[in-house]
């Protein structure tokens, strides 16, 4: 049969960056295909040139057998690829029906909108989705889930051929979850191609056939999904064959040799609206415990509950000092606790601020002496750690944009080390930054560690949590499901805990 | 790495690159003016001009630490006019009274700001638009439409018309002494640094555990009471009360904030700039009374008004290009 869909060595390049080299996508008719990979694999560039966000630098795309180009997502649109996006692209503030015929809608002799016709339609529509609710009303008023069945019976209400859906689920609950399964399958008993992207590993072997898998602007391999494993699969994400890898030494961390102190922090059955659904991870003073997990697992959700900026649904957090979870992250850090959060340039620095006042930004409290900073003090501490991790700049009062990546991110981490801080949970603390600085943060983290500092570990790179970490515990789906203790852990361990997790069911809503 | 106890000039004049261009503005057209214009440097123009003014450096420095978090406050110009119609209620019992008493009302319509945008979460352009309309409302009501006499009997009045030494205008003394003070909050204590802060990113403000809230109600509360004292001066310097007066007195502290290299999008700022921001306003008016004075040419105020919105859009098309330079210098 004839390939619905093929793009063939597609090239795109973003101000001389590779996005993608030679990229490679194949969808047979009524086939949903699932595209995988790590964050910046490519998938979404991939995506985006097919629905003529992007355009494409070189390469061949295919479509009913004829050269595809398209210029707009509109022109997509209208040939028969329609997207829906993971934030939903639709206006709530307007009818359920304008939503859905919106561009499209049918006119009266005179030209103007026939309204009638238009909710009618729309009931039809949604009818064949199992929805039946009053057209005429705001979509915002129903749920997330209706809103989400919405953008797909607009897709498919389009005749389209092929409807890309990007992370479906990640706002849905359970049942809605079904409900959209049983779309995906309605959509493929009619003979339409569904692409389906997500991070839940496990909803792929619920619908999906085959997956291409992407790393690093690459397709790396395509799967029946019927004859692999999720072990393959994250193995074939990570670039890793888990049985060549030796732990060897590939971090400046040491983790598993250390005696560990007192309890520093204890958090139980932490359950938020922001996806964790039951975590439970105690520190220890002077170790390192990782969360394990797949990204959407739940592992900065974790680190923010603990940190006051979620709001706890359900559970507990015990610190040293405090029976009870924060009310903010004032008191967090109050109780001796620091947070070096992924997102750098969002969470992280004050862009147009100096180094010096970045650095002291969490300290101000304790540089106040009669009302006013004490600018002497704060210089001195500034220079001392400007010193101590090695940060290259021409002068403190220098903006921290101006900074390298790692440079900045040394600041960071010097402004909660400046706090003299029990306990630091650090998000991904070597992402994006040189080699050489990853080594040199991580041999500062080692250092605080072994006087004493309890640290929380968010990684994304295996070897920093399998050489890292004392213990890991492993994230799936909001739930912490196991701990692995080192020495003794390996990537191929810790990767197969991870699939291990996702391959156990965890209750009895799967049968 | 260079040695970091060394003052390094160039580097400070390209991180200070967005209020470089006000200054240099500032001085020529003093220079301009004193060699164009006998009087100019006169004590008399020096005096009223700096009296007038301190009113606009007053609601500018406010707007100033507002626009700094990211925020916007349009209402001070009514709260200029309804301050003002307090005071000269107030204006009886002198200045002593009237003075605290016309901040204490501004920093009344602050906090009704603050609670607005903080404990309602509405946005401070439409917060700040509805306490606009309220208080020039309120201002018509307790004025019943009638511009009010003060007191001419208590000291009242010495405060808007007397000169220090026969040239500094006790008015200007009082807007000198907020901004010194100011300028100290902003750049020595921790509530300054975290009203940069809030404009450079609020959520990573809030995680670093530093008083989001408190400084956000502090700037709509100072900004209401420096609208506050502009009212005073305003009613013991024309000796009424007036509640017609203020209107598009919002646009023009906007207008002398974004001149004195206020980023609008917050988190950067600074006071010295926003004075001579406002400073430099005024003084493109004040020129402009004083060519009319020399006979030759006749511009309406309303052509007043036009030039001065092209010499606005000039300054800042200036700015904006000194800091893109300055930014491709350090990249």
């Amino acid at each position: 049969m004839q390939p619905l869909l093929k793009m063939q060595g597609i090239n795109k390049s973003f101000a001389g960056v590779a996005a993608l080299t030679s990229a490679e996508l194949e969808i047979a008719p009524g086939e949903v295909h699932a595209v995988i990979g790590q964050n910046g694999a490519g998938k979404s560039t991939l995506i985006k040139i097919l629905t003529g966000v992007y355009r494409k630098d070189s390469g061949d795309i295919t479509f009913e057998e004829k050269s595809w180009n398209a210029l707009s997502p509109r022109e997509a649109q209208d040939n028969g690829i329609a997207t829906i996006y993971q934030e939903l692209s639709l206006v709530p503030l307007r009818s359920v029906t304008e939503n859905v015929i919106m561009g499209y809608e049918p006119r009266t002799k005179l030209g103007l909108i026939d309204w009638k016709a238009a909710h009618k339609r729309t009931r039809e529509i949604l009818a064949d989705f199992g929805i039946h609710i009053d057209v005429t009303q705001p979509l915002g008023s129903f749920s997330t889930a209706i809103q989400q069945l919405t953008a797909i019976a607009r897709a498919v209400s389009l005749n389209s051929r092929l409807v890309i859906m990007d992370e479906p689920t990640s706002s849905l609950d359970d049942r809605e979850v079904e409900t959209l399964f049983g779309v995906v399958r309605g959509l493929k008993a009619r003979g339409v191609s569904v692409i389906y992207i997500s991070h839940f590993l496990d909803e792929l072997f619920h619908i999906c056939d085959r997956a291409t898998i992407m790393r690093d602007g690459q397709t790396v391999a395509v799967r029946e999904i019927a004859h692999t494993t999720k072990l393959g699969l994250i193995a074939d994400m990570l670039g890793r064959d888990p049985e060549e890898i030796a732990a060897a030494g590939m971090t400046e961390l040491g983790g598993g040799e250390r005696e560990r102190g007192e309890v520093l922090l204890e958090a139980t059955n932490l359950h938020t609206d922001r996806m964790l659904r039951d975590v439970s991870v105690t520190v220890h003073k002077g170790e390192i415990v990782g969360l394990g997990g797949l990204l959407g697992s739940g592992r900065t959700e974790a680190a923010r509950a603990i940190f006051a900026m979620d709001r706890l649904r359900g559970g507990s957090v015990k610190s040293a000092t405090k029976g009870s979870a924060f009310s903010d992250p004032a008191e967090a850090i109050r109780a001796g606790i620091g947070f070096l959060t992924e997102d750098r340039k969002a969470e992280g620095i004050v862009p147009e601020m100096s180094v010096r006042e970045n650095m002291t930004l969490a300290l101000l409290p304790r540089l106040v002496k009669g009302g006013t900073i004490d600018r002497t003090k704060e210089e001195e501490i500034v220079n001392h750690f400007v010193k101590a991790l090695g940060i290259k700049l021409a002068h403190i009062e220098q903006p921290i944009r101006e900074l390298s990546g790692g440079n900045q991110q040394k600041v960071l981490l010097a402004r909660w080390l400046a706090l003299e801080p029990d306990l630091l949970i650090l998000d991904e603390p070597t992402r994006g930054v040189d080699v050489g600085a990853k080594f040199e943060i991580q041999a500062i983290i080692q250092e605080y560690v072994e006087k004493g500092v309890g640290v929380l570990l968010i990684s994304s790179e295996f070897e920093e949590l399998v050489e890292g970490a004392d213990r890991i515990v492993v994230l799936q789906d909001g739930k912490s499901v196991s701990e692995l203790q080192n020495p003794g852990i390996t990537e191929e361990s810790l990767i197969g805990a991870i699939a291990q997790s996702h391959d156990t069911p965890t209750d009895g809503a799967a049968a | 790495m260079l040695d970091q106890n060394t003052f390094d000039l160039r580097r400070y004049i390209q991180g200070n690159g967005q209020s470089m261009g006000v200054w240099l503005a500032l001085i020529v057209m003093i220079a301009f003016g004193a060699l164009r214009y006998d009087n100019f440097a006169g004590a008399y123009n020096i005096s009223s001009f700096l009296n007038y003014n301190s009113m606009f450096i007053a609601i500018a420095l406010g707007m100033c630490f507002v626009i700094m978090t990211g925020g916007i406050d349009l209402s001070v110009g009514s709260v200029v006019a309804f301050t003002s119609v307090c005071v000269a209620y107030l204006s009886p019992y002198g200045i002593q009274v009237a003075l605290p008493g016309g901040i204490l009302a501004g920093m009344a319509i602050g906090s009704i700001n603050a609670f607005f945008v903080i404990a309602m979460r509405i946005p401070p352009f439409i917060a700040t638009l509805a306490t606009m309309l309220g208080a020039k409302g309120g201002a018509l009501v307790i004025s019943g439409r009638q511009t009010i006499s003060v007191d001419w009997g208590s000291n009242f009045t010495k405060f808007g018309m007397n000169n220090v030494g026969g040239l500094l205008p006790w008015s200007i003394i009082v807007v000198a002494i907020l901004a010194v003070m100011l300028w100290i909050v902003l750049e020595k204590t921790s509530i300054g640094r975290t009203v940069e802060a809030i404009g450079g990113g609020e959520d990573a403000t809030r995680m670093m555990g530093l008083p989001v809230n408190r400084a956000k109600a502090f700037v709509y509360i100072l900004s209401g009471g420096c609208a506050g004292l502009a009212g005073v001066i305003l009613a013991s310097g024309f000796g009424a009360g007036q509640p017609l007066e203020g209107v598009g007195w919002e646009l023009s502290a906007i207008a002398s904030v974004v001149v004195g290299g206020t980023l609008l999008t917050g988190g950067l700022g600074s006071v010295p700039a926003t004075v001579a921001g406002a400073l430099l306003l005024g003084l493109v008016f004040n020129m402009l009374n004083f060519e009319n004075g020399r006979g030759v040419i006749s511009i309406s105020a309303y052509w007043q008004m036009v030039i001065r919105g092209l010499f606005l859009f000039v300054v800042i098309l200036l700015q904006s290009r000194v800091s893109r330079v300055s930014a491709k210098q350090e990249a």
